[in-house]
């Protein structure tokens, strides 16, 4: 059992309210970096020290928010309504258990019983405004007692692992987390690896731009879960990746091009290394590197990321091999990582 | 009792309709100590057989009391392995529904795989589809079909042809969760709280007298056939019959005329599947326990196993007495403690009270001035 995986989706960090897995996070790695930080948004910010052999300064990033819900209101009948967090597909809500608030309170998100429904409502969506999480309260002051406005919710999944795969909630992106703890648990690299962990990347990649300009790195390495769309299906589906073919290395999406020297350097990292990877698909989608190239006087930055199924439920699905060739592609890159490689 | 704990192993054993033998094993367990007898019959139902008291009647055979309450619950059935992209890729599964699966809460759910090849051990999977953005055009905008969901176990196409036929059962899997006030939610309360108040039922009887035989059913295949409601009226020959199950609770989405608030304590079924002498028979007992009943209504079908209790053999008297259930069909099927509770002390004090001519003064109340 990968127990830092485990100890990272378990936790709870919805976007904006990212206080517990910043927490735990900081216990992780407290022991293996020279210092750490937290900045004015609550990125957590830690130096690694290098060899010295190289001055670069290095930023390595993974956002450690996930999607999740915040509490709007409470009904007469003590049942919250709710907002979505980050991008979700509203199907991916109903039948869900959720925790609420900083007590974790289980709630359900149920909806009228398919005996009711007339033949054309089964074919409707059901949209998030008329859904309601049932804490079990039976009215309003009693609900309003134990929930605030404004108090986040997450799924509730307990990680475990099947053949060669694991299945959790958020390993968008506690695969990130989890891969850059392993990084500062390395040997050192020559230069000096500077470490964040971002907040609110699903709400627009807030977190990230301020990192970059805090550190203003020579060259920046965002680890990722990215979605992998590897299932049957009648049509192209770009952009994608599938599980088990290794670490998925961006090369354009909507908000960037990923630093075409960097790129190269990594595909050629993994051939002399022999580790698998995959390109993902140019296509839609996005992650911090559009946040942090276009920081200050700008930054090469480039994407290595973990091919996730099911991205924003409960049960997202990763392989454990693509994870660890993440961890060892990242490293092999960051140590093989020259100031030469990003002259023109 | 500490009902809780019961029904948290209850709900959260796999048992879906057909396929009760797991779920039995652990009513077998619960309700051995509480009975005479206890046999699986030919379906599959449990029927457990609790004697009456008192001196023997001189045809030898006292009067039965049948209560049912239906073990199996909904699922999903293997239906295609399909290989992505190719036969060298992942294997992924295609479903059909087994009962009435409501597939607008499958996407994201976790899943067990009884897979029937010998010797393999159960799977665990998810249910993904893809997003809405890449379905095919006529697909979007709607609820994931099974045309677009799959389970996924994570292996490779040739180990899962390997391990899982067409037509492997696959259950749902949720922990049962205790909210707020009693309150707990989870998978199959429909109808494995039932179970849960027959066995409070069976308990309230260690010390309370009875005169009838007590027939305690966890009955098979309700969800798809009733099956189980008109086998073992027709074998057990019951002279009254009571199915317990579960109806609408008020609650998001459902706040209908015929729906009860949770915790409201036991409905109480009226309409054409339901003996108005037994209805009154379970009010007043309700009354001697200075317990609050409701009226549920079914105009037609009551849509539990006394549709079939009710013409098995020559007919029988039949009630149904149902424990308020939100989110029917779900995963996150939410019922209160106490009503269970109530449920099991209510078809207590029921048997307890039924005397050895209460079918003849039932049948004849039929003939009675309104």
């Amino acid at each position: 059992m990968n127990e830092l995986l485990k100890q990272l989706t378990e936790a709870v960090g919805v976007s904006g309210d990212e206080k517990e897995i910043r927490l735990l996070i900081r216990d992780l790695i407290a022991d293996q970096v020279a210092d750490w930080r937290v900045d004015a948004l609550g990125n957590l910010i830690a130096r690694k020290p290098g060899t010295g052999e190289s001055s670069l300064r290095v930023l390595v990033d993974a956002h450690m928010d996930e999607v999740g819900l915040m509490i709007t209101d409470v009904d007469s009948n003590g049942t919250l309504q709710f907002e979505t967090v980050g991008g979700f597909d509203d199907r991916a809500l109903l039948g869900k258990v959720v925790q609420v608030g900083s007590k974790k309170l289980p709630g359900v998100i149920g909806a009228r019983p398919i005996h009711l429904l007339k033949p054309g409502q089964r074919q409707e969506i059901v949209k998030v405004e008329a859904m309601r999480i049932d804490i079990g309260a039976k009215n309003k002051d009693e609900a309003a007692g134990k929930v605030k406005i404004g108090d986040r919710a997450a799924f509730i999944t307990e990680y475990e692992e099947l053949a060669d795969t694991a299945v959790g909630k958020a390993f968008d992106n506690r695969a990130g987390c989890a891969a850059l703890i392993e990084l500062l648990r390395a040997e050192p690299y020559p230069f000096d690896l500077y470490a964040s962990f971002t907040v609110q990347e699903e709400v627009g990649l807030r977190g990230a731009q301020v990192v970059a300009y805090d550190i203003a790195p020579d060259a920046a390495l965002i680890l990722e879960c990215t979605p992998a769309y590897d299932l049957p299906n009648e049509k192209d589906v770009s952009p994608n990746v599938a599980l088990g073919r290794g670490p998925s290395i961006y090369v354009m999406d909507a908000g960037t091009i990923q630093d075409p020297r960097l790129v190269s350097h990594i595909t050629r990292t993994a051939a002399a290394e022999q580790i698998p990877f995959q390109i993902r698909q140019p296509g839609g989608g996005g992650t911090n590197t559009a946040a942090i190239q276009k920081t200050g006087p700008g930054v090469p930055a480039a994407t290595i990321a973990v091919p996730g199924r099911y991205a924003h439920t409960p049960t997202m699905m990763i392989s454990l091999a693509d994870y660890h060739n993440v961890v060892k592609l990242a490293d092999a890159a960051l140590r093989r990582l020259t100031p030469e490689l990003l002259q023109h | 009792m500490d009902i809780v704990p019961l029904l948290k192993r209850l709900s959260e054993t796999a048992s879906p309709s057909g396929y009760e033998t797991a779920v039995a094993e652990v009513i077998r367990e619960q309700w051995q100590p509480l009975v005479d007898e206890i046999t699986i019959d030919r379906v599959g139902s449990l029927i457990a057989l609790k004697r009456g008291q008192g001196k023997e009647p001189a045809n030898g055979r006292r009067p039965r009391l049948l209560l049912a309450a239906h073990m199996d619950e909904i699922g999903l059935m293997v239906h295609q392995l399909v290989a992505h992209p190719d036969e060298e890729g992942y294997g992924f599964l295609r479903l059909s529904n087994l009962g009435g699966v409501d597939t607008r809460h499958l996407y994201g759910q976790l899943v067990t795989v009884h897979t029937s090849r010998a010797a393999a051990r159960p799977l665990t999977g998810v249910i993904g589809a893809l997003p809405g953005s890449l379905q095919p055009k006529g697909r979007q905008g709607k609820p994931y079909g099974y045309e677009d969901l799959v389970v996924d176990v994570g292996l490779p196409y040739e180990q899962l042809q390997a391990l899982v036929a067409v037509g492997d059962v696959i259950s749902f899997r949720q922990p049962l969760r205790e909210l707020l006030n009693g309150r707990v939610s989870g998978k199959a309360l429909d109808n494995r709280a039932s179970v849960a108040a027959v066995t409070v039922c069976l308990d309230y009887l260690q010390g309370r007298r009875h005169n009838w035989d007590l027939l305690a059913v966890a009955t098979a295949q309700e969800e798809t056939a009733l099956l189980g409601g008109f086998t073992s009226g027709h074998a057990q020959r019951p002279d009254a019959a009571i199915a317990i199950d579960v109806t609408f609770a008020k609650g998001p989405g459902t706040n209908d005329a015929v729906s009860f608030e949770l915790d409201g304590g036991p409905a109480l079924g009226l309409g054409p599947n339901i003996h108005p002498g037994m209805l009154q028979t379970l009010r007043d007992a309700a009354a001697a326990l200075e317990m609050k009943v409701n009226t549920d209504p079914h105009s037609r079908h009551s849509g539990t196993d006394a549709y079939g209790l009710q013409v098995a053999r020559a007919g029988i008297p039949t009630a149904v007495v149902s424990i308020p259930l939100r989110y029917m069909h779900t995963m996150v099927e939410t019922v209160v403690a106490a009503d269970i509770e109530r449920v099991g002390r209510l078809l207590g004090e029921f048997a307890a009270r039924l005397q050895t001519d209460f079918v003849e003064k039932l049948t004849a109340g039929m003939m009675d001035d309104v």
